[in-house]
């Protein structure tokens, strides 16, 4: 049972690593190395969603407020308070973890839609602050995030930020399948079913759901710094309510509480709008039309529902 | 079943969805007659496409026309353009994919200062010339060797607006904006200005870009005691809002608008409310009551023809931003009898005496905006029609 | 302009001592706009109750009903018909559009959980912005004002008549919705199924036409909405967005599934953005509305009439 266990997840990480290895060969040019390391940059956000909504069952419609104070963390400390770009991303997510903490003690308690819309709510609120105090983040025309420097080395182009996203993506999914698979997993996951029969067997159902939304809220964060820095530039739209959704999306899209679903809903959504140009004016109709197709004929996600095909054709 | 054949239909449609995306991803290169590609990053959709939707329409008829002129240096012009609904990280995605996959020779776009930041290191790093359509002077100074912008500066506007407040004798105003990237920069322009005019700003307000009703902000102003006009910077729906409103609540003082709300439609959305209000726009705005010998007659209004034919809606403008940067982009092109972009950058800054829809042009190394005050015209709302306020 | 700035500044307001006449005019002419406002917010908010009952599904492009009754009558009407023509054919599309998002898209996806069948709406919502950006254009537009724009004066603060029609449209149909429900027999079914679906499935009733009356019903509601709003608001074809999100926070605050829940919830709403605004901030407007929203969610985890207990997403 255990080595089925660890087999698997080395079996995701392996497959990850394979495509993060793989596409440098296959692109044809910089942009589509620009292209995926979005998808691992986004990739990574959802997986703190997959944690949260996924194992856990809690909703949030506000987790781009998360992505949005990562992403200035990197902006303003080096700018402001001149703070080294790699501590700032550290403060950062310790800041996003604090305020999720903050936060989450007290909106926690709602269950379904209630909490989806507190935590809207929330975002809504971080977008609205960025957005107004231009004093410090620049206000909605953004700011300048200055480059990382790494021991004397100025990070930057798209090759090397690849590399860097990759490598980031792969240590959350070994931290998320780590936790599915361990005894707080387990916990979460019997929340996701039922709190009340959680509960029952002892599990501390608000620590774990608090522990569950910091934990999420953290990996938004990295996203949105990592975001930040291979930009070098940002604006407060990246913490607004439409990117909230588009990350909800990427979880729902994939399959929820599946690693490699919040990798394929990331790359369903980062890839198909560069696909969609072709079609210009038509492009967000189709966009559209594409995600009720997909959610139609795949209503547990892409990855669950074709592992599940995949199993009946074997059977 | 009905069920199953719904679904088979959906199956279907996904089935001819896709292929169609393949088919169309498979005939995109190698066209003709190796054609000069420009590449186009607009906020065509999204809250700013209010400035990018006449944007995206003005660069495709005039490519459309000097395609069916023959082209440019012979050869046809093929104008790459996306979407980027107003997104910076879209924006600087695309402009990747202008520069590395579709190898474009010169940029015209970003539609909001946002997007352009965004992508000017993009071309900066790849030395291929970028002509912004975005307002924020940021954009320009300090000067960037491969950067140029067409529309006016907010601070231009400004001052136009203040110069005339000055005239009228209106030494205490107030000041409503939204909280839009136009809105909030020019409102700190005007700020950082309003004390050479001997104006100060004695009650000030903001709303947000989708708001509907700003009777509250407007109440506070009305009730400031000693205001004698009151401004709006602002562009959208916003500033139709707060003029129908201030009309609501029987404010009488005069109203100035922005260069944002420069299109015919403003007056149409805010109705009989408009009258009286004055802003700061370009002569195409009033193309045909300029003077038969003013420099920009024949310009502006073959723009304004072209433009209201082919869409059916009154010219704007942010159309006019675009159509100065591709008219400059092709000249350039011309004078550098070459295709490539750092002979395009230096023919760009050295445009001379450029009669545009927006104003008249002359670059150099310092200033790669090139436009002066002289470009605004201070205009009045009379009778549901654009009336200039003085003679040129 | 930190909120402590402008709270400064509206102290001061006061301290330069105006009459109470005059306090009184503002409050007024804040309840006004806030009535307005919120009368809209509490029509959205009320299709997403009727929907949600009959299927526990948020139906997120609730909003783009209100854009396709404004954006259809603005169209119609530049097409040369009449107003009432226009916006009687206006509100027919928007039930089409309505039945045809249940037919083809709901009912196909029967039996897949609640966050799949939202998702779903998500597209949709996307799917109706992009044609409605084809069929119309990217433009703002307006609509005349039913009965003119003559400001009417009420103690001393000013309202359009057009804000009468938004706010008895709301009435008009709150109470026509509720005579339905309470006093047809299609109307019973609906409540019934809201109630418990399987029960109402064993007394017979036709489950997916209750559902599909929802819809339509939601639909037409939306649409009504906004045409009588856009006089004042004016419309776009990307409005829905902003109206889903006020009327989804004015459905949860109300408690959802219940429609005196949703009118009150929307009126609050509109009311604490006015109040936010003028007392406030301008700027923290949202977040003063949202803030509250909290307080009140917090304080009573099922919204003010709230009592289903609401399935988890």
């Amino acid at each position: 049972m255990l080595k089925r266990v660890l087999s698997s997840r080395l079996a995701v990480l392996v497959l990850l690593a394979a495509i993060i290895a793989v596409v440098p060969v296959l692109a044809p040019s910089s942009f589509y190395l620009r292209v995926a390391a979005l998808v691992w940059i986004f990739a990574l956000a959802a997986l703190g969603l997959t944690i949260l909504t996924g194992y856990a069952g809690q909703v949030s419609l506000g987790h781009a407020g998360f992505l949005g104070i990562g992403a200035y963390a990197v902006a303003v400390g080096p700018a402001k308070l001149g703070l080294d770009p790699l501590l700032s991303l550290l403060l950062g997510a310790v800041l996003c973890g604090l305020v999720a903490y903050a936060v989450g003690r007290p909106i926690l308690r709602l269950k379904g839609y209630y909490l989806a819309i507190a935590t809207l709510g929330f975002g809504l609120i971080v977008a609205l602050v960025l957005t107004s105090e231009s004093a410090v983040t620049g206000g909605p025309d953004g700011m300048q995030v200055p480059r990382m420097v790494l021991f004397g080395w100025r990070v930057s182009g798209v090759s090397t930020w690849y590399w860097i996203t990759g490598g980031a993506l792969l240590v959350g999914a070994l931290l998320a399948l780590n936790i599915q698979a361990s005894p707080s997993g387990r916990a979460l996951r019997a929340l996701h079913d039922s709190e009340v029969a959680a509960a029952g067997v002892g599990v501390d159902v608000a620590k774990k759901k608090l522990a569950a939304f910091v934990l999420s809220a953290v990996f938004a964060g990295v996203a949105g710094s990592l975001l930040a820095l291979m930009n070098g530039f940002i604006t407060p739209d990246a913490a607004g309510f439409m990117h909230s959704i588009e990350l909800v999306a990427m979880v729902i899209i994939g399959g929820l509480g599946s690693v490699v679903g919040a990798v394929v809903g990331a790359a369903f959504l980062v890839v198909l709008p560069q696909a969609l140009t072709v079609l210009q004016e038509y492009e967000q109709a189709v966009l559209g039309l594409l995600i009720m197709v997909f959610m139609i004929l795949l209503p547990a996600g892409i990855v669950p529902s074709l592992r599940r095909l995949l199993l009946e054709r074997a059977a | 079943m009905p069920q199953t054949a719904a679904r088979r239909a959906l199956r279907a449609a996904a089935v001819i969805a896709s292929t169609a995306v393949a088919s169309v991803f498979a005939v995109t290169p190698g066209l003709a007659a190796d054609p000069i590609r420009i590449g186009s990053v607009v906020s065509a959709t999204g809250p700013a496409s209010f400035l990018g939707d006449p944007e995206q329409k003005t660069l495709k008829l005039y490519v459309e026309a000097l395609n069916k002129k023959g082209g440019l240096m012979g050869r046809p012009v093929e104008l790459v353009l996306y979407d980027d609904g107003g997104d910076a990280n879209k924006a600087r995605t695309f402009a990747t994919r202008l520069v590395e996959d579709d190898k474009v020779v010169a940029m015209v776009g970003g539609t909001t200062t946002g997007t352009t930041m965004a992508m000017i290191p993009v071309f900066e790093d790849a030395k291929i010339p970028f002509v912004s359509l975005a307002g924020a002077i940021e954009i320009v100074e300090p000067v960037r060797a491969f950067v140029f912008k067409t529309p006016h500066t907010d601070k231009t506007a400004c001052q136009k607006i203040f110069e005339d407040m000055k005239s009228r004798g209106i030494t205490k105003v107030g000041m409503i904006s939204g909280t839009d990237g136009f809105g909030k920069s020019m409102r700190a322009q005007c700020m950082k200005v309003v004390g050479d005019y001997g104006i100060t700003v004695a009650a000030e307000e903001s709303y947000g870009p989708t708001d509907a009703d700003m009777t509250p902000q407007l109440n506070k102003i009305k009730n400031t005691a000693g205001l004698q006009a009151v401004l709006n910077p602002g562009f959208g729906q916003g500033p139709a809002i707060v003029t129908r409103n201030y009309a609501q609540l029987g404010i009488t003082l005069p109203l100035y608008q922005s260069h944002g709300v420069a299109s015919k439609s403003f007056i149409e959305l805010a109705g009989p409310a408009a009258e009286g209000v004055r802003l700061p726009a370009p002569a195409l705005l009033i193309a045909d009551k300029l003077a038969e010998n003013d420099p920009q007659k024949k310009v502006v209004m073959e723009y304004k023809k072209s433009y209201e034919s082919a869409t059916g809606q009154p010219v704007s403008t942010f159309g006019g931003y675009g159509f100065d940067g591709i008219q400059i982009l092709v000249q350039a092109i011309e004078r550098a009898k070459s295709t490539e972009p750092r002979k395009i950058r230096d023919a760009i800054e050295s445009t001379k005496g450029y009669v545009g829809a927006t104003g008249l042009y002359t670059m150099s190394p310092k200033d790669h905006l090139g436009l002066g005050t002289e470009s605004f015209r201070m205009l009045e709302i009379k009778g549901g029609d654009w009336v200039p306020t003085e003679t040129k | 302009m930190s909120i402590v700035d402008a709270r400064h500044k509206a102290g001061h307001d006061e301290a330069e001592g105006a009459a109470p006449g005059k306090v009184m005019a503002e409050f007024l002419q804040l309840v006004f706009s806030g009535l307005t406002v919120g009368a809209v917010y509490a029509l959205v908010a009320l299709g997403f109750t009727l929907v949600y009952n009959a299927s526990d599904v948020i139906n997120f492009a609730q909003g783009d009903f209100v854009m396709i009754g404004g954006m259809g009558t603005v169209f119609l009407m530049a097409a040369g018909l009449a107003l009432p023509v226009a916006a009687f054919i206006a509100i027919l599309a928007a039930v089409l559009v309505g039945l045809l998002l249940h037919r083809l898209a709901i009912e196909p996806a029967r039996g897949a959980s609640p966050v799949s069948l939202i998702m779903i709406t998500i597209g949709a919502s996307i799917f109706i912005k992009g044609v409605a950006q084809l069929v119309f254009d990217k433009q703002f537009h307006s609509l005349p004002a039913f009965s003119g724009t003559t400001p009417i004066a009420i103690g001393g603060a000013t309202l359009l008549p057009q804000s009468f029609w938004v706010i008895g449209g709301m009435l008009v149909l709150v109470l026509g919705l509720w005579v339905f429900l309470e006093r047809t027999l299609i109307g019973k079914a609906v409540l019934a199924t809201a109630a418990n679906r399987l029960a109402a499935k064993l007394v017979g009733i036709n489950v997916t036409v209750v559902l599909a009356l929802a819809f339509g019903l939601s639909a037409a509601i939306g649409a009504v909405g906004g045409i009588l709003v856009t006089p004042i608001t004016l419309t776009r074809y990307d409005v829905g967005t902003l109206f889903a999100l006020k009327g989804f926070a004015a459905a949860m605050v109300g408690g959802m599934g219940n429609p005196i829940g949703a009118v009150v919830g929307g009126l609050l709403i509109g009311l604490l953005e006015a109040f936010g605004a003028g007392y406030l901030s301008s700027t923290y407007k949202d977040a003063v509305a949202f803030v509250a929203i909290l307080v009140v969610l917090l304080l009573m985890p099922q919204g003010l009439f709230g009592r289903r207990a609401v399935e988890r997403v």
